[in-house]
């Protein structure tokens, strides 16, 4: 056991007065149900944070590496488990890396269902990102619970698609593992007809309750010109106000097909960041219900696509989508065999974590936890 | 910014949850608990769990599996074990001696199954299988992963049809190659006897 917590933080040793002493608090390590094994040295004077140093490896389990013994197809079972609440849009983005090595198409079927996949990611994402944040304010329960019951039933769609709730494993380079089943666009259709109501209940639940505009609002800013230089992704630099979603910017897949719109935040504060979370599922919805009616009949996998003895050709290749949390890339380098030569993962959870310090510095105890809250990190993908 | 009594927002988000609470004892879609293990949730079709080896009629002969360890290599985590049966003069068997999997590692990605040539081994549904022996109770031998062909039937229809009849289709060619190949050699043999025969006239 470590005996003294402080030999791992890298803050100067304090020392004040008796009338202005300084208190270090470790923070953590929590639990996995609230956002992973993370812990913060935190020194407070009074309740105000003067210093916070994040400490995190708890969950390091080598998926870089590991990807690098391993053949390209192992690792995309792997990829599940980065950012363990939404696996789909892990696997697109490394299908995407690996197609973009190896130069793969990806039939129109394969891209529709590829976007309607990653789509229903992000409403899981966002939804349980409610819950989450509303946990972290002390709310523990309700929200939570309403949240997790709407994501179960994303999750049973996938259950029927892919065979695991979570674990999907599901995209293969060139296309998917496997068609829909009958009827599953048919209840997904269902379930984005659902989901609306659903979101407006929430809204009403969360949105104009004051003891959560007092909690939140002017809580965790940063000038936008800050968050764009410490490379922030996601919906956390668009609550500051600031236009840069991959889908329009760099689009991928078939995303110019679509007709949606990228909500934008003011003031870039938690309570932005949650309700640009609310407007984005409310644009998934409508890119979900584009792509359910145009989706066309056709292979689901490039016929030519192997699965067997995969080699890409010597090259490199980076790949990037707009996973849920923010900027989700591979980027790969083959040397012509079978496993990759190097293989990193740009993980949105930690580099948005990078200013969590700048963010809290001058504020409460409490609001630490609302700001972690609201940077919705998954440590799955933190460590690795 | 909309200008609102005080609390009315609280009392709002009180209302959301009233309402939630009260259907949750009539709503059929809000009575979400199933009472495991007196009941089951149904599972879905699709879903995986353990690979597992297809056998037809034999467990032991019948065992479609032909230790090829395409799956060994593929297994991302490495939990398949596989040795090669051979004769005393080391000629392959072309079919596993040992096939251990050992589930306590195993992450249930389906790869193998994915990857098998031979149709051999595919992805269970059975979720039942706490043990209190960690070491041996969760390392599959050929024993307990070998299931016949039937059980396969039984839990995915539509894909074992799909194998059975693939097979069935390659069995029938290679019985026909087989006979037109015998029919070949025959036809061969009575026209090498009739030339000799006819040599043998002529001399």
């Amino acid at each position: 056991m470590i005996s003294d917590p402080s030999m791992f933080s890298s803050a100067p040793v304090l020392e004040g007065s008796d009338d202005d002493q300084l208190l270090r608090v470790s923070l953590g390590p929590q639990h996995p149900s609230t956002h992973g094994v993370f812990r913060m040295n935190v020194v407070l004077d009074g309740e105000t944070v003067v210093s916070l140093k994040p400490v995190f490896g708890y969950l390091h389990r080598n998926h870089e590496k590991i990807a690098e013994s391993v053949t390209y197809l192992s690792s995309m079972p792997y990829t599940d488990r980065l950012d363990y609440i939404c696996p789909l849009s892990n696997n697109w983005a490394y299908a995407n890396a690996v197609e973009k090595l190896a130069g793969i198409e990806v039939p129109e079927r394969a891209e529709y269902m590829r976007v309607i996949l990653a789509e229903l990611t992000r409403l899981i994402n966002h939804t349980a990102f409610m819950g989450f944040i509303l946990g972290d304010m002390g709310a523990w329960g309700s929200a939570l619970m309403y949240a997790f019951r709407e994501r179960e039933l994303i999750l049973d769609l996938f259950e029927d698609l892919t065979g695991a709730r979570m674990m999907a494993n599901f995209m293969r380079f060139g296309g998917c593992r496997n068609d829909l089943p009958d009827g599953w666009a048919g209840k997904c259709s269902v379930l984005v007809d659902d989901y609306g109501p659903f979101l407006d209940e929430m809204e009403k639940f969360l949105v104009g309750n004051e003891i959560l505009l007092v909690r939140c609002q002017d809580v965790g800013q940063l000038p936008a010109e800050k968050l764009i230089n410490g490379g922030i992704t996601g919906p956390m630099l668009r609550a500051a106000g600031v236009n840069y979603d991959i889908r329009k910017a760099d689009p991928y897949g078939i995303y110019e097909r679509f007709n949606f719109r990228i909500p934008l935040g003011e003031k870039g504060d938690v309570y932005d960041r949650i309700m640009i979370r609310f407007l984005e599922m409310r644009e998934s919805l409508k890119i979900l219900r584009q792509a359910l009616d145009q989706l066309p009949e056709g292979d689901f996998v490039n016929p030519k696509a192997k699965i067997r003895g995969f080699k890409p050709p010597v090259g490199e290749a980076y790949a990037r989508i707009e996973g849920p949390k923010g900027e989700l890339g591979f980027h790969l380098i083959s040397d012509g065999s079978v496993n990759p030569y190097r293989y990193r993962v740009r993980p949105p959870s930690f580099i948005n974590l990078t200013l969590l310090e700048d963010m809290c510095l001058g504020l409460d105890l409490a609001d630490v936890v609302i700001i972690l809250g609201s940077i919705d990190i998954v440590l799955g993908e933190v460590d690795r | 910014m909309k200008i609102k009594l005080p609390g009315l927002g609280l009392l709002e988000g009180l209302a959301v949850t009233g309402k939630n609470m009260v259907q949750s004892f009539y709503k059929k879609e809000r009575m979400t608990t199933v009472q495991y293990p007196e009941e089951r949730a149904p599972i879905s079709p699709n879903f995986r769990n353990f690979p597992f080896l297809v056998y037809d009629k034999d467990p032991q002969a019948g065992l479609r599996c032909t230790a090829c360890s395409i799956c060994e290599k593929e297994c991302p985590p490495q939990c398949i074990y596989i040795v090669l049966e051979r004769d005393e003069n080391g000629k392959s068997l072309k079919r596993p001696k040992v096939f251990d999997i050992d589930i306590s590692v195993c992450m249930n990605c389906g790869i193998c199954a994915e990857v098998c040539p031979f149709d051999s081994i595919y992805m269970d549904g059975e979720y039942e299988m706490s043990t209190d022996d960690r070491f041996g109770g969760l390392l599959l031998g050929l024993d307990r992963l070998s299931k016949s062909a039937e059980y396969h039937m039984k839990l995915r229809p539509e894909q074992a049809s799909e194998v059975m009849a693939r097979r069935k289709a390659d069995e029938e060619k290679k019985a026909a190659a087989a006979a037109a190949k015998a029919a070949k050699a025959k036809a061969d043999a009575e026209a090498k006897k009739a030339a000799e025969q006819e040599k043998g006239g002529e001399a």
